[in-house]
C-alpha cells in the first residue's frame, strides 16, 4: 500500500469555524487548497463517500462550504462593475435572483467561476472558490476601480452550510420561518434560521441536486449549533454530514466544472462548453474580445464526457489516446460515479473525437483502456412535481 | 480494531499470514479505513511471480489509487476472485478479505516484517489516531 493520505494538518493550514466539529465527528481531514477540510466522515456513523453521495441523491446531505469566498459589490455603479468583470448578463437578474457566471482574463480564460447573487437594487454578492480567494479579490478590486462601487471581501464573516438533496427543503423548512417552497432554483431569500435573524438563504448548490446554501455568522459556537440542528432536523430523511469527496463525485456526475480541472487560466469559455453562461450580446466585458476572435478561429479542443467501457478508472491528468495509441487529450476529472455505478470522466479532446459514441482509450498505468464519449451531464435530477 | 497475531505486517500496510510453505496476503484495517470506499482491486493471475517489496497490484477507492507491495517473494497460487465483484468486502473486514495465496520462495523473509504489536504502534505514530 502507498499514498495513504495524512490525517495531520500543518499549522499554517486554514480552518473553518466548524473544524473542531468535523474532527469531533471523526472526519478524515485533508489539505484542500490550503484549507483543512473533511474529505469524508466515518463509516461508523453511516458515512463514507458512497453513502454520503447516495444520501444527497435520495435524501439529504449537509456540507461545510465555509472555505468558499464571498465578495460584495455595492454602490450606484455596482451593476456596471459586475457587468464589466463577469461573462453572464447580470442586468437580467431581479433582486433576489442568482446566476452562474465566470470572471475572465483578457485572453478569455478563467480567473474563476462564480455565482452572482443580486441581493438588492445596487448590491451583488459573488461566491467564489476557496483556492482562488485572494487572487479573485485582488482581481475584482483591480478591475472595478473605475466604478462608483464598494468592493468588500466578506469571506471570513460567514459560515456557509449547504443542505443538499431532494429532502433538503423539508429539512431546512423545520428551522426557518422563510417559505422555502416559494424560493425558486437560483433565487435567494432572507429569514430567521435557528433563531438567527435575517439569514441569507440561497437555493443553490454544487451537487446537481435541489438544495440550499445558508450564510450564518462565522463564530464557532453559532456555527456548531446550526450544523447539529440541521443534522437533527434531517434525521428522519437520513441526513448525513458530507465531505469534499462526495462533493466532488456529485458535481462530476452533474458535469459541474471545478477550477483547476475543467476550467483554468489556460482554458477558454468555448473549450469548456460554457457558452450558455457567456452573453456575447453584452457590448463589453473582460475577455470578450479574445473570445470573439477565438470563436471565429474554431475550437482546437473541447470538453467531453467519457464512460469507461473496459475495466478501469480514469483519474485526473491521465492521457487520452486514439485507437493508434496516439495522445489526443487529457482527463480533467475522473472517478467512479456512486449513483450511476459507472466509471466516468471529463476530458479535453479535439472536436473530431467529440461525437457521442466515439471510442477512445484512457492510459491507465501504461495500458490503453477503452472508453466512449457519452452525453452529459452524466446525471440529471428528476423534475420536481 | 485488534490486529491478529497469527500474521506479520508491512509498513506499507499489507498483512501476510504464513501456513507452512504458503502464505495469504491482504491489506490491513488501517489501510482500508484510510482509503475509504474500495471500488476496484487489481491483482496478478495465478503463476505470477511476486518479489518482496515490489508492487504486485493496486487497490482503488472512490478517491484514489494505491499500489500494493509484496510482503514476501513467491508465486501466486490462488486469487480471491470474489473481490472482482465485491471489492467492498475489504472495507467490511480487511483481515478476512484476503487477496492472494502464494507459495513462499523463502519463509525466512517474514522474520524481517512487523509483529501485530509493532504494527499497531507504527500506525498509531503514523496516523495520530
Amino acid at each position: 500500500m502507498s499514498s495513504l493520505e495524512s490525517t495531520t494538518a500543518p499549522s499554517t493550514v486554514r480552518k473553518t469555524a466548524l473544524n473542531s466539529v468535523h474532527r469531533q465527528m471523526g472526519a478524515k481531514m485533508v489539505d484542500f487548497n490550503g484549507w483543512d477540510m473533511p474529505v469524508e466522515y466515518p463509516a461508523a456513523i453511516g458515512c463514507g463517500i458512497i453513502n454520503e453521495h447516495m444520501a444527497v441523491r435520495t435524501g439529504v446531505g449537509v456540507f461545510d462550504v465555509s472555505h468558499m469566498g464571498d465578495i460584495r459589490l455595492a454602490g450606484p455603479e455596482a451593476l456596471a462593475a459586475v457587468q464589466h468583470i463577469s461573462m453572464n448578463d447580470a442586468a437580467r437578474l431581479s433582486v433576489g435572483q442568482a446566476q452562474y457566471s465566470a470572471l475572465l482574463y483578457p485572453q478569455g480564460t478563467f480567473v474563476d467561476d462564480v455565482i452572482v447573487h443580486r441581493l438588492d437594487e445596487d448590491e451583488y454578492l459573488l461566491v467564489i472558490n476557496a483556492g482562488t480567494r485572494e487572487k479573485d479579490f485582488s482581481w475584482v478590486r483591480g478591475n472595478t476601480r473605475q466604478f462608483d462601487c464598494k468592493v468588500e471581501d466578506l469571506s471570513d464573516a460567514f459560515t456557509q452550510i449547504a443542505i443538499q438533496g431532494p429532502k433538503g427543503v423539508r429539512t431546512l423548512q423545520k428551522l426557518t420561518d422563510a417559505d422555502l417552497n416559494a424560493v425558486k432554483f437560483y433565487w435567494v431569500t432572507r429569514g430567521t434560521v435557528c433563531g438567527l435573524k435575517n439569514i441569507l438563504i440561497a437555493r443553490t448548490g454544487y451537487t446537481a441536486e435541489d438544495g440550499f446554501e445558508i450564510y450564518i455568522p462565522s463564530d464557532e459556537a453559532t456555527s456548531a449549533r446550526v450544523w447539529y440542528a440541521i443534522l437533527e432536523a434531517g434525521k428522519e430523511f437520513g441526513a448525513v454530514p458530507c465531505g469534499l469527496g462526495a462533493r466532488n463525485t456529485l458535481r462530476l456526475e452533474g458535469k459541474l466544472p471545478l477550477y483547476g480541472h475543467e476550467i483554468s487560466d489556460t482554458i477558454n469559455v468555448w473549450e469548456a462548453g460554457l457558452d450558455r453562461f457567456c452573453k456575447m450580446e453584452k457590448p463589453e466585458f473582460v475577455g470578450r474580445e479574445a473570445l470573439e476572435k477565438s470563436k471565429a478561429e474554431g475550437l482546437k479542443r473541447t470538453l467531453v464526457g467519457l464512460e469507461m467501457v473496459e475495466r478501469g478508472i480514469a483519474r485526473d491528468g491521465y492521457r487520452v489516446l486514439d485507437s493508434a495509441a496516439g495522445e489526443i487529450g487529457f482527463v480533467t476529472s475522473g472517478s467512479p460515479a456512486p449513483f450511476l455505478k459507472k466509471n466516468i470522466a471529463l476530458a479535453y479532446v479535439p472536436p473530431d473525437f467529440s461525437p457521442i459514441g466515439t471510442g477512445v482509450k484512457v492510459e491507465i498505468r501504461g495500458q490503453g483502456v477503452g472508453a466512449a464519449v457519452v452525453p452529459t451531464p452524466f446525471y440529471k435530477r428528476p423534475k420536481m412535481t | 480494531m485488534p490486529y491478529p497475531t497469527d500474521r506479520k505486517y508491512t509498513k506499507e500496510h499489507e498483512w501476510i499470514q504464513p501456513n507452512g510453505s504458503t502464505a495469504t496476503i491482504g491489506i490491513t484495517d488501517y489501510a482500508q479505513q484510510s482509503l475509504g470506499d474500495i471500488v476496484f482491486v487489481e491483482l496478478p493471475k495465478p503463476g505470477a511471480e511476486l518479489s518482496s517489496g515490489k508492487t504486485f497490484g493496486s487497490v482503488e477507492s472512490v478517491k484514489a489509487v494505491s499500489d500494493l507491495f509484496a510482503p514476501a517473494s513467491g508465486t501466486v497460487a490462488e486469487v480471491n476472485e470474489a473481490l472482482a465483484t465485491a471489492p467492498e468486502n475489504v472495507n467490511k473486514d480487511a483481515h478476512t478479505a484476503w487477496m492472494l495465496k502464494i507459495n513462499l520462495k523463502d519463509s525466512k523473509e517474514l522474520d524481517a516484517l512487523l509483529s501485530a504489536a509493532d504494527y499497531e504502534k507504527f500506525v498509531a505514530e503514523e496516523g495520530g489516531h
